[in-house]
């Protein structure tokens, strides 16, 4: 490796010799995991028969198949021998009854050539297509359980490892299955030409054999010197990959810092050590281009020599001999190929374990059988004596009571980690509470059919989230059935569209990743409008912390005015505006209510909100930690 | 020949297609004809010229290796007759024929072994060649990249830079492994492997080689269909992988809309489509497959008869080996023929790459140092604009972005610039590192016009920090210390205190060895910045200029870096952009921009007396909650 991990520890202010380095993007695979990977695992294997079982109808032809291939393929330097034995090289040459024979042997010659093609089309195509089949069965069944799954594992999940199960995984376990079919066809086939040297002559059998099968060992010790020279290469080349990935998207700190040069000399080591890499790699892989030759070479002249001797001394007929030299030619591909699908299995297993342990993640959330859809929804919230916790023993809310009456809005306010957004979380069910009851319009939020929950209840996110379609396919999002009219009003009522129409392609305009091609202010006006259309009767919204220029910040409380016009609100509010202009704030802290009441009250009140309120900041983001600490202090000294 | 162009062509299409609407726009029309699949495939060859020794080992291997290669039927041959000899005549010599038997056997494994060193040999070198151009394309291309001007990068996608340099070199480097040497040694082999079978018998010949023009085309065919089609495919997935990230980054807006069935139907649309073109690829690859086979076990079956009948007519010469020889001839043919599918694959997909490689290092930088272009001497520091005008130029037209831009900022004064989204403050700030030039008007420093002194020199001088705060996947104090390699630990450290940082590194784990970036710990926006603003103010910058880059920085925390920056600063001239009036309140001239103009100037307290957009905007920032009522709830 370019740069080891001990190599980069070194690297410190002493070490005046080399510039500082930048790494790029780390390879993500193990050399190790790859090279040594899992063994075989029963487990794996039957599970994965799940998948395979409703194909082996189609499998079983396919099975058929293949070994009809392999029986066609032996068959054809079988009949040649017969022919050189029989025709050819037979006393009766040269008569009439010969040549109508020979029209014979070539028409069964034809005739396994026929069956060969036949099955060999068969064989690919059924085997192609059921692992086509199964490949798109097992990510299906991978993306939809996590859409169920408890939010708390998605929490803790990494979207890219995800997605390398999803992806890399999967594609394992259909290589594995193409392999696993026509390595039974390879199988077939040695077990065929060893049967069919043996009954020619068990003696030369012996003897090609003895050579032949040194290709197994040879390749037994070659193969994982090979994959580690390939594997290093590759990951050299990954290092290289993330480096230039690294330097395009910093390009414009490059140039500011006039780092080019230095940059360059350390790209420059990158790349010396792919291309060592690489050429050695390449040096390695083609040495068994070499082995092959040679050891079939040494085949082919013992058969010449030794076989061409039995014949001389009539202990052999002529055309065996030539069959040896055509079997042997068969030989060399299904022990490469069977060698190389070792590497495909273990690989498969892992991948398999990989797999089966997302598809084991238990959906703890469900509907029940007596869950309801929620229908006439008056748009009151309430939570009673709940507690709750992401961990055992750590309740990160304790006795929760409020009610939101139907169409008030409801500031929540506290310091991080006091509990607000856990408050939001659990409206929607995205966690089970311990303790207490959560009821939206009157009804416990366990008893109602989770789809509709979604129905009933809106939420904006602190960082705005957009898919990366059309504006128009992002504001309607999942309703599907609003107008296009609908999603303009939408636009409209939140003041996006006059900056939505200023675009190239105005409504249809597609957003780069998530957005990347607007503002945050316009993103968060996109999601507030996605919002109105799904048209819920309670809304969720948790104010952005970020800082926005005045002017959108203008537009952006505008559109807040008009999304919570007739809806439940419940904000995470960080601006002193927004928090203002609420009917009723709750102070959070630790879990616990502390103070709740309008603006004017909690003032009067003289605790920890009237503390965070002198300190004269725009916004409770502001104020720095130790400042909050103070006050949380101070309120706690005067309350007592 | 003229299918084989054609069909280039129609392969090169689409990513042509593809790079004009996808924003990678050719310099000029003139630059995208020079660029055409020949002229393409030509440069990569020239490139291949340059290692003229490789190449010619190359060549007498590929001799070497063919002409072994057809010595093994012949030996068979011979092996054949050697042995058929004793059968057929009675008063043969039997040690003799023994002795040959055994030459015959020798020969053959000594052509085995040279045979596979040779083809060793001639691979090996098309591969080290092929190599050492990706090599060399892959230092030309990242050397290129860090010159070319902002304005490309503005306009060139990320994503697609990157492509070009992992695929498309990769597609150039493929092409020359396979499509070069290989291509000489399928006209060797199989023009060498043609002669000797017509020698035998021209007849027989014909028929054993009839399968090989049907063979080539459809394997020309099915590679050609292959790669498409697995470009098709790619597409496709590329999309589902899109849709499944975008579904699990955002899995909290998927389940709180309840849009699991619309994001299963999202799935299943682009999860069947990719379904399909994989099946359509399995068909093209089983029935081409099956169609070359086919041909080729064809003409063996005819080789067979006709081969068998010639045995068996007395008055025919025609031995047993000869059939033998044939036999095997036409083993080892065919698994050349099969290959031509992938050098002319090969060749369709170096010329796209090599077009879409080329297109990106023959762009000239729009921004780079002026011939004989002398280094910027700093005497006092001071920055002057005169009547600046600047307008980007896209495909939508001429956009003017400033006008008439005139200001001097002296050592130790602060210049602060405020105005609406879209005023052109960050141009205005990207235009003193010469980031982009003027249209009009004129930038000095000291006197001198930025635009004739060395590129080195100036951003030497200027200290740019940036809105968006890019991190290095690297430890922190590599990042800080990023404009300046060989920095000693104390000098980082003190510009980490300044920004306000140094506690919070040193309470890291990891400390400053700490691994930040993509991959690396997640700091905030604010501590980004701060980062930032270590990593400019680490180069001692004679002017720096703070482009909106406080914004994720609580009030309280800038407050104290501008504090620490004073001292720092005390000489130097220092230019503060920012939506946030408190972070330029104390500047000495405040310009106020909108639509490219500056509206007014002046300190602070002269701009508020003044009265105008200033005033309004400190109405609305210092007192939010008394100009407006956002909830309409009245308090």
């Amino acid at each position: 490796m370019a740069q080891t991990e001990a190599e980069r520890g070194n690297q410190t202010a002493d070490d005046q010799s080399r510039p500082r380095w930048v790494d790029g993007r780390r390879p993500t695979g193990d050399l190790d995991e790859e090279i040594f990977a899992a063994g075989f695992s029963g487990d794996v294997v039957r599970r994965f028969w799940g998948f395979v079982r409703p194909y082996r109808g189609v499998l079983i032809i396919g099975l058929i198949a293949v070994l009809i291939f392999a029986a066609s393929t032996l068959a054809l330097p079988w009949i040649v021998r017969t022919t050189v034995n029989d025709i050819l090289a037979s006393d009766e040459g040269g008569t009439s009854g010969s040549r109508t024979a020979m029209f014979w042997m070539v028409g069964a010659f034809a005739g396994a050539v026929i069956l060969h093609v036949l099955m060999g089309y068969l064989q690919n195509l059924v085997v192609g297509r059921v692992a086509e089949h199964i490949l798109i069965d097992l990510r299906r069944a991978m993306y939809e359980h996590l859409q169920r799954v408890s939010m708390s594992f998605m929490d803790k999940t990494e979207v890219g490892r995800m997605m390398s199960r999803l992806q890399g995984d999967v594609a394992a376990l259909q290589e594995f299955l193409e392999t696993a079919v026509v390595s039974v066809g390879d199988f077939v086939l040695l077990f065929g030409i060893v049967i069919a040297m043996l009954i020619m002559d068990w003696r030369l059998a012996l003897l090609t054999f003895a050579v032949v099968s040194t290709l197994a060992i040879v390749r037994a010790v070659w193969l994982p010197i090979a994959r580690r020279a390939f594997l290093y290469s590759r990951q050299t080349s990954s290092i290289v990959s993330g480096a230039l990935a690294e330097n395009i998207n910093g390009v414009r700190v490059v140039q500011g810092m006039s780092r080019e040069h230095v940059n360059l000399e350390l790209f420059q080591e990158k790349t010396d050590e792919q291309l060592r890499a690489a050429k050695r790699a390449a040096r390695i892989g083609l040495v068994m281009i070499a082995l092959v030759d040679t050891l079939s070479g040494a085949a082919m002249a013992i058969i010449i020599v030794v076989g061409g001797s039995m014949v001389m001394n009539h202990s052999l007929e002529i055309g065996s001999m030539l069959a040896f030299i055509l079997y042997v030619q068969l030989f060399f591909d299904p022990i490469r190929s069977i060698t190389m699908h070792y590497a495909v299995f273990q690989r498969a297993m892992a991948s398999g374990e990989r797999i089966f342990e997302v598809l084991d993640v238990p959906v703890d959330i469900q509907d029940k059988e007596e869950s309801e859809p929620l229908v006439d929804n008056d748009g009151s919230v309430e939570f009673k004596d709940v507690t709750f916790g992401y961990l055992e023993h750590e309740a990160i809310l304790k006795n929760i009571n409020f009610r939101v009456e139907p169409g008030e809005t409801v500031a929540l306010v506290g310091p991080t980690g006091s509990g607000k957004t856990s408050i939001t979380s659990l409206l929607h069910r995205f966690y089970d509470i311990w303790e207490g009851e959560i009821l939206i319009g009157g009804k416990a939020v366990r008893d109602i059919e989770l789809s509709s929950l979604g129905d009933n209840i809106g939420m904006v996110l602190q960082e705005p989230y957009l898919f990366s379609s059309t504006i128009y396919e992002n504001i309607r999002y999942n309703k599907i059935d609003a107008t296009r009219e609908e999603v303009v009003a939408a636009a409209r009522a939140v003041g996006a569209h006059e900056f939505i129409m200023r675009l190239p392609n105005g409504y249809d305009t597609p957003l780069e990743q998530r957005g990347g091609n607007l503002s945050l202010g316009q993103r968060q006006l996109i999601s507030f409008a996605r919002a109105i259309v799904a048209d819920t009767k309670i809304l969720i919204l948790d104010e952005a912390t970020a800082s926005i220029d005045s002017y959108t910040e203008l537009l952006i409380q505008q559109a807040l005015a008009r999304l919570l016009e007739g809806r439940t609100g419940i904000v995470i509010a960080h601006r002193l505006a927004t928090i203002r202009g609420a009917d009723r704030i709750i102070v959070l802290q630790n879990g616990e209510i502390i103070e709740t009441g309008n603006h004017d009250e909690l003032i009067a009140l003289g605790g920890l909100y009237a503390r965070l309120y002198s300190m004269n900041y725009a916004s409770f983001d502001d104020i720095p930690d130790d400042l909050i600490a103070e006050a949380v202090e101070y309120s706690r000294t005067a309350a007592s | 020949m003229g299918f084989l162009i054609n069909l280039l062509k129609r392969l090169a299409m689409p990513s042509a297609v593809a790079t004009a609407t996808g924003g990678a726009k050719p310099a000029t029309d003139s630059a995208s004809d020079s660029l055409g699949s020949w002229n393409v495939l030509s440069r990569i060859i020239r490139m291949a010229f340059g290692y003229p020794w490789l190449l010619a080992a190359g060549l007498v291997m590929i001799l070497l290796a063919s002409i072994f290669q057809l010595f093994i039927p012949l030996l068979i041959g011979d092996g054949v007759n050697t042995v058929e000899e004793v059968l057929t005549s009675q008063d043969a010599d039997m040690d003799a024929l023994r002795w040959s038997l055994v030459t015959i056997a020798l020969g053959l494994l000594v052509s085995a072994v040279l045979r596979g060193v040779f083809t060793f040999g001639h691979m090996y070198i098309s591969e080290s060649v092929a190599q050492q151009i990706g090599y060399r394309l892959r230092m030309l291309y990242y050397e290129k990249l860090q010159r070319l001007s902002f304005a490309y990068h503005d306009r060139v996608h990320t994503g697609d830079l990157l492509t070009r340099g992992l695929l498309d070199i990769e597609g150039v480097r493929s092409f020359a492994s396979r499509g070069l040497l290989r291509v000489v040694y399928l006209v060797v082999f199989v023009g060498t492997g043609t002669f000797l079978m017509m020698r035998e018998d021209w007849q027989l010949a014909l028929l054993s080689l009839s399968f090989v023009p049907f063979a080539a085309w459809r394997s020309i065919v099915a590679r050609l269909q292959t790669s498409q089609g697995w470009r098709r495919y790619q597409e496709e997935m590329g999309r589902l992988t899109k849709i499944m990230d975008e579904n699990l980054k955002g899995i909290r807006v998927v389940r709180s809309f309840s849009a699991e069935p619309y994001e299963m139907d999202k799935y299943d649309t682009s999860s069947n489509e990719a379904f399909r073109r994989a099946y359509r690829l399995v068909t093209v690859r089983a029935t081409n497959l099956s169609l070359i086979t086919l041909a080729f076990l064809g003409a063996m079956s005819l080789v067979l008869l006709f081969g068998g009948l010639k045995v068996l007519d007395e008055n025919d010469p025609f031995s047993l080996g000869q059939l033998a020889q044939f036999l095997a001839f036409m083993s080892i043919l065919q698994n050349p023929v099969r290959q031509l599918g992938m050098v002319v694959a090969g060749w369709a997909q170096g010329a796209t790459s090599g077009k879409r490689l080329f297109e990106v290092l023959d762009e000239v930088p729009e921004i780079d140092d002026r011939p004989g272009a002398k280094d910027l001497v700093i005497t006092d520091g001071i920055l002057r604009f005169e009547h600046i005008n600047f307008a980007y130029m896209d495909e939508f037209g001429d956009e003017q972005v400033l006008t008439d831009i005139t200001f001097e900022a002296r050592p130790g004064h602060t210049i602060g610039i405020v105005g609406p989204p879209g005023s052109g403050k960050s141009t205005l700030a990207h235009m003193v590192p010469r980031f982009y030039d003027p249209t009009a008007g004129r930038i000095l420093i000291d006197g001198q016009d930025i635009s004739e002194v060395t590129l080195a020199s100036l951003r030497r001088a200027v200290g740019v920090v940036e809105q968006d705060t890019f991190l290095f996947t690297t430890s922190i104090d590599n990042n800080v210390a990023y404009g300046d390699p060989w920095a000693e630990h104390r000098s980082i450290e003190s510009a980490t205190s300044n920004a306000q940082m140094n506690e919070y590194i040193e309470r890291l784990p990891g400390g400053y060895g700490t691994l930040v970036g993509e991959r690396g710990v997640t700091l905030s926006g604010g501590q980004r910045q701060r980062l930032s603003i270590a990593r400019s103010i680490m180069l001692h910058p004679q002017i720096i200029v703070f482009d909106d880059s406080t914004a994720a920085i609580d009030a309280a925390t800038e407050q104290r870096i501008r504090a620490a920056l004073q001292e720092v600063t005390a000489d130097r001239a220092t230019i503060i952009i920012s939506h946030r009036l408190s972070s330029l309140m104390h500047a000495n001239e405040i310009l106020f921009l909108e639509g490219g103009r500056i509206l007014e100037r002046g300190s602070h307290a002269e701009l508020l007396a003044q009265g105008g957009k200033y005033r309004d905007l400190y109405e609305l920032q210092i007192r939010p909650e008394d100009s407006q009522d956002p909830m309409g709830s009245g308090v």
